[in-house]
């Protein structure tokens, strides 16, 4: 299928080159080695913050990655080609996939070390964070391969992108913050699981609509 | 039988119409050298032909698949030769993309560095690939936005040999051009494109391979 | 759009005001508990009232523009979006203001102000993205798809962050209409009414300047096509 063609070929060369998966990575350990000197707690505040802190580092390795999605095909005018080439959806679709394998991969780099830095058992509940984690980041980086193809020339690119991304995350965030500090601190109760569920749904609906009219001016 | 037509065209650039009431009909079968200055509105044309733009006024209907060529080379550095063909050739949903591939890295000369990336190419061997992408599912229209400009004379005999073989399984080519002597060489239609409109088209005649200068001073604004 | 039916909404909407005002300091009976202060509800709601009815005329433009290319559609929708931006502005300082005399703090994070501050958060990256595009066709469809997006995630923030009511128990202010006391119904209305003929006057201006725009970028792109 075009659109597994088209996530192979982001997934090949990025591990190619590995420019955004190490830049996450490195991103996201630095985040929670400043934020462990920003504060000073105690296991149960700690505890409280947990779920915040590992989707504020997960939300900044997400911008960086779908930054680069559509702008990998800048270089030797290549949009054009793939535009002639496949359709719009499955355009979207692949390089979606491809965002949401690589944040992943960072988040599950990240999430052991989390743990060590912190001293937080994330183990326990494993099944249900593993099913919160996907939910959230299918939604980060369907909203944002969007915009990475609505930005892809806008100038200041790097700039606009998390501007304009951040607010919208906000409710799946809210619901993501909410749903891991309860199953890091022991509750396995997938209170908001209907909103991750809605805003992937809704999201993917709309994103997939309008792709055309993004890609096709 | 038309296997290209554009009825109308306009394009805005904001309130700057590149393409103005461009009307365009092309038999199957046939190869037109799309004529005209720059700034004229080839590119354009043929990208809304390719379906990369929407007119702003007017229809554009195109029958069969495209194969297109612009200005952009168009292929990934950090893919191969055979990756970046095997890619397109799935996209264009080719029942053994590989091995298409690889047929089409032999007939422009690239065999041997299949497996290279393409950032390791020269110049003159990326034209060859992205021209062999263009032909490589055998598409049944081809645009072509100044196909021979800046090629070096390998890729030059590769596009040439291609085109031919293109022709004589009946694709249909648009070619646009500002290099009129090589374009009419190879022309059965031609089409002179002037301020954004079609002000000639039909089929190529003996004045203008004898004098490419004529089409301009008949139907266009010639130089001063 | 004539310069009358300009000055008749913006006058018409400054009277209507100004007549509002008079009744609310003057005339109706002040909330025991709250005080002087509590006038300032006059504006706080119904500017967020204003503002959600210009971001419903923006997203309900940019869908139009999508559909129908035509450019008027794009000016509507970056006028509207400009208006309702302004309109969340005041709501969210009159909302600071009423809760550092009434609470002593500057911002609570209760349910109504987080949302409306997201609100103003996506619109405000509208408002940034578009001078960043220079070419106005591109300019129109990028935007047109982030106001859609902007309009789709309004509602799930609400609801998000009703479900939480994040940080504090703080109250936030009982204003259903229909907990509104009758008596002050009217110069509420009233209120809302006035901000919407000045919102609708200012998005005309706005809309002049655009097609102003438009025209003199036409001329110069002819100029130079010569």
């Amino acid at each position: 299928m075009a659109a597994l063609a088209i996530a192979g070929k982001d997934l090949r060369t990025e591990w190619r080159t590995r420019e955004s998966l190490n830049s996450a990575v490195s991103f996201a350990l630095v985040i929670l080695v400043l934020f462990s000197f920003a504060f000073d707690l105690d296991r149960e505040e700690r505890l409280a913050i947990s779920g915040g802190l590992l989707w504020l580092v997960y939300a900044f390795a997400g911008a960086l990655i779908v930054n680069r999605s559509f702008a990998r095909e800048v270089p030797n005018d290549c949009l054009e080609v793939l535009v002639t080439a496949a359709r719009g959806w499955a355009i979207f679709l692949g390089k979606a996939f491809a965002c949401f394998v690589l944040l992943l991969i960072v988040e599950l780099i990240s999430l052991p070390i989390f743990g060590l830095f912190y001293n937080i058992h994330w183990a326990g509940s494993l099944a249900a964070l593993l099913l919160v984690i996907m939910l959230s980041t299918w939604g980060v980086t369907v909203v944002g391969a969007a915009l990475s193809a609505i930005t892809v020339n806008v100038r200041l690119r790097e700039l606009m992108l998390p501007v304009l991304l951040y607010p919208l995350m906000i409710p799946l965030l809210i619901g993501a913050m909410e749903m891991t500090t309860g199953l890091l601190n022991g509750n396995a109760v997938l209170s908001d699981i209907r909103l991750l569920i809605v805003y992937d749904v809704m999201f993917t609906a709309i994103a997939l609509y309008l792709i055309d009219f993004i890609l096709v001016i | 039988m038309h296997a290209a037509a554009a009825d109308a065209v306009w394009k805005y650039f904001g309130d700057y119409p590149a393409l103005r009431g461009a009307s365009l009909h092309v038999e199957k079968g046939t190869c037109v050298a799309l004529i005209g200055r720059n700034g004229a509105g080839k590119t354009t044309l043929l990208r809304i032909l390719a379906h990369l733009s929407k007119p702003s006024k007017g229809k554009v209907d195109i029958a069969g698949s495209i194969g297109y060529l612009g200005h952009g080379i168009g292929v990934y550095d950090d893919l191969s030769a055979i990756e970046n063909l095997t890619l397109f050739g799935k996209l264009a949903g080719l029942p053994n993309a590989k091995v298409s591939a690889e047929s089409a890295l032999e007939l422009v000369g690239l065999a041997r560095v299949k497996d290279s990336l393409a950032r390791e190419f020269s110049r003159g061997m990326r034209q060859r690939l992205a021209i062999a992408r263009a032909f490589l599912h055998e598409p049944e229209l081809l645009l072509l936005d100044e196909p021979f400009t800046s090629l070096d004379d390998r890729a030059v005999d590769v596009l040439q040999k291609l085109l031919s073989g293109a022709r004589s399984r009946g694709a249909t080519i648009i070619m646009s051009t500002h290099q009129i002597r090589e374009a009419m060489e190879l022309a059965s239609d031609v089409a002179l494109i002037e301020r954004g409109k079609i002000v000639f088209s039909g089929a190529r005649s003996s004045e203008m391979l004898l004098d490419p200068g004529w089409l301009y001073r008949t139907y266009g604004e010639a130089v001063q | 759009m004539p310069r009358r039916t300009i000055y008749t909404l913006g006058i018409l909407g400054t009277l209507l005001l100004l007549y509002d005002f008079y009744r609310i300091f003057l005339v109706i009976p002040i909330d025991a508990l709250q005080g002087d202060i509590f006038r300032i509800i006059f504006v706080h709601v119904p500017a967020a009232f204003t503002a959600f009815c210009f971001y419903g005329v923006a997203v309900y433009a940019s869908i139009a523009f999508l559909a129908t290319k035509n450019f008027k559609w794009d000016s509507m929708a970056v006028s509207a979006v400009e208006v309702a931006t302004m309109f969340t502005l005041v709501n969210l300082a009159t909302g600071s203001i009423w809760g550092r005399v009434e609470w002593g703090i500057w911002w609570a994070w209760d349910a109504r102000m987080t949302s409306q501050l997201m609100c103003f958060l996506l619109y405000l990256g509208y408002l940034l993205m578009r001078p960043a595009i220079a070419e106005p066709q591109q300019r129109g469809v990028m935007s047109a798809v982030l106001a859609i997006f902007a309009a789709t995630d309004i509602p799930i923030v609400f609801w998000a962050i009703r479900l939480h009511n994040v940080r504090t128990q703080h109250p936030g202010p009982v204003l259903e209409t229909g907990a509104l006391a009758p008596v002050y119904r009217p110069p509420f209305y009233g209120d809302w009414l006035a901000f919407v003929l000045l919102a609708t006057a200012m998005m005309l201006v706005r809309l002049h300047q655009e097609s102003n725009r438009r025209e003199i970028d036409s001329l110069r792109r002819e100029l130079h096509a010569i």
